[in-house]
């Protein structure tokens, strides 16, 4: 089983990014659930969402405590959050930044997601859209494949522009 | 066909296939997606139903009392507070014999005030003459939903049906559901003693000692014959949709010296804890309690057996323990945990099973309890 966990803060997307890419994996014919971690929910405030991807059905309800992956779609909240709790020895970081972070130990890789969106004009509220362009730097890494991640994005979303930024994330992620 | 949804919208899927005349809710999180979903159905012009937006959860039932007395298949979902909050409705749609079907999505009650699961909710409704079944996957919450029309609404029964599922926990998660065409698998809606505007009946008078006890025997019956109708129910529906339920889901049981019995999410959880112990050569399996009342028949004998109840019954127990101690004479080891959503993983239920102790009840996470 392929454990990931999501760091965001409220109103950036990071329940919707888990339920798309738990649709992905879907869709590649794996198993596969999204789980967000509801506290006291406000814009701004931290959030993680946990999604798990396996062969096999999951029976699993419990939260992520060892991920294989952290996703954190705002390094601001590395301050303030331990991202890396529990991180598997072998596991993954993948961040929002144009840059390199500091501090980020585990096979760290890097995309520009939020300049990938605001590339495209894809803003909702004052904030850009994060969740689809991460799907995309996700199918890079070989999580999930991009044909699927491009159907997860047309099942839950009309505006054709979220698929055009997954695609970027994917091409601008290095391996 | 075959999607991905979470819990609450499977249980809005199934409503809307099961096509109710009525629907009066009042949303409660975290079951606020269901009738939020319902109201969108409606009001797109996919579920043709009369959407009910009462001002509480006492008027959605009172509402919904209404109008199955009038002859309508009706729905309503709440969780927590807003059940409590219609206690005295739940007793009347019971007594009343109307098959109404209530998804409530179990959570903790306040204070401190606490959205996340727990069973109390629905035990509080234990002996209201509601039928109660718990769901553990997106899948078994929009098959059980289903059935639980069928199963209401059959002349044998005629009581309301309540769904439960956990909140958060199950309402939340998205998961792969496979939704069905129904077809003919509900049936027309029936009630015997609807209310006919041609032929003007008095309903509910005043009904004195030497009458009111034969109408709480006839529900007493109708609970005794509705264990027959679940199981023609869910045999149906298995064999129409290919998915088996019964009054508990037993994983590893066969051969097991010890079964964990457990409600909802907790009970699937458990499986992968058995897998674990199994892994180190102990015989465990695990029984997932769907229908709580009426209560199954459960074959432990010869077994530990350690119960996990996410709920209390302050000055007495463990609701599920105690339920299952008076009904097989097995002391259980009784682990209380889970309430609020407190968070209860397979690597904990594995060490429930092994540190035992049948006959003691322990609070999992309090260090100062004897």
């Amino acid at each position: 089983m392929y454990e990931i966990r999501i760091h965001s803060r409220g109103g950036q997307g990071g329940v919707t990014a888990a339920k798309l890419l738990a649709l992905a994996a879907f869709r590649d014919g794996k198993h596969a659930t999204a789980c967000p971690f509801y506290g006291a929910e406000r814009r701004g405030a931290p959030v993680v969402s946990f999604v798990r991807i396996d062969d096999e059905p999951i029976k699993v309800y419990s939260q992520i405590h060892e991920p294989d992956l952290v996703i954190v779609l705002d390094t601001s909240i590395m301050d303030v959050v331990n991202v890396l709790d529990g991180l598997k020895a072998d596991g993954t970081v993948l961040l929002n930044s144009a840059h390199p972070v500091a501090g980020c130990n585990g096979t760290c890789r890097h995309v520009d997601l939020t300049g990938i969106a605001l590339a495209q004009n894809l803003v909702v509220s004052g904030s850009p859209i994060l969740n689809t362009p991460v799907l995309g730097a996700l199918a890079k890494m070989g999580i999930v494949t991009l044909p699927s991640v491009e159907q997860a994005i047309r099942e839950m979303f009309s505006d054709e522009r979220n698929v055009k930024v997954a695609r970027a994330a994917y091409e601008e992620l290095k391996i | 066909m075959l999607t991905i949804a979470t819990g609450n919208r499977a249980v809005a899927d199934a409503v809307k296939a099961a096509k109710p005349g009525v629907i009066a809710a009042y949303p409660i999180t975290p079951q606020t997606e269901i009738v939020e979903q319902i109201a969108e159905y409606v009001t797109g012009g996919n579920l043709e139903s009369r959407y009910i937006p009462v001002e509480s959860e006492h008027s959605a039932m009172a509402a919904c009392i209404g109008a199955s007395a009038g002859g309508v298949r009706t729905f309503t979902a709440t969780s927590s507070h807003g059940l409590l909050y219609m206690h005295e409705m739940v007793h009347w749609a019971a007594g009343a014999r109307l098959p109404i079907v209530m998804a409530n999505v179990n959570r903790a009650l306040g204070p401190g005030w606490n959205t996340w699961a727990e069973h109390t909710d629905a035990f509080s409704q234990r002996d209201t003459g509601w039928l109660q079944v718990f769901v553990g996957t997106v899948q078994e919450a929009y098959d059980a939903t289903l059935m639980a029309f069928k199963i209401a609404e059959d002349e044998r029964v005629l009581l309301p049906v309540m769904v439960n599922l956990d909140g958060f926990a199950l309402s939340h998660i998205t998961q792969s559901l496979d939704t069905v065409e129904i077809g003919d698998f509900l049936p027309p809606f029936h009630l015997p003693h609807a209310i006919d505007t041609e032929n003007p009946l008095g309903y509910g008078p005043m009904t004195g000692p030497a009458d009111y006890f034969r109408f709480r025997w006839d529900i007493e019956r109708s609970m005794r014959d509705s264990r027959g109708v679940i199981t023609e129910v869910e045999r149906e529906f298995a064999e129409r949709f290919g998915r088996s339920y019964g009054p508990t889901e037993d994983y590893r049981c066969e051969d097991a010296d010890v079964v964990v019995v457990a409600i909802g999410t907790l009970g699937k959880e458990a499986e992968v804890a058995i897998d674990r112990l199994r892994d180190e050569g102990i015989k465990a399996g695990s029984m997932r309690l769907r229908w709580f009342r009426p209560f199954p028949d459960l074959d432990l004998a010869g077994r530990d057996v350690v119960v996990i109840d996410r709920d209390y019954s302050f000055g007495f127990g463990g609701v599920v323990a105690h339920s299952l101690k008076s009904k097989t004479g097995i002391e259980p080891y009784s682990v209380i945990a889970g309430l609020g959503g407190q968070e209860v993983t397979y690597n904990d239920i594995a060490d429930f099973v092994k540190n035992r102790r049948p006959g003691t009840e322990t609070w999992f996470g309090v260090s100062d309890h004897v």
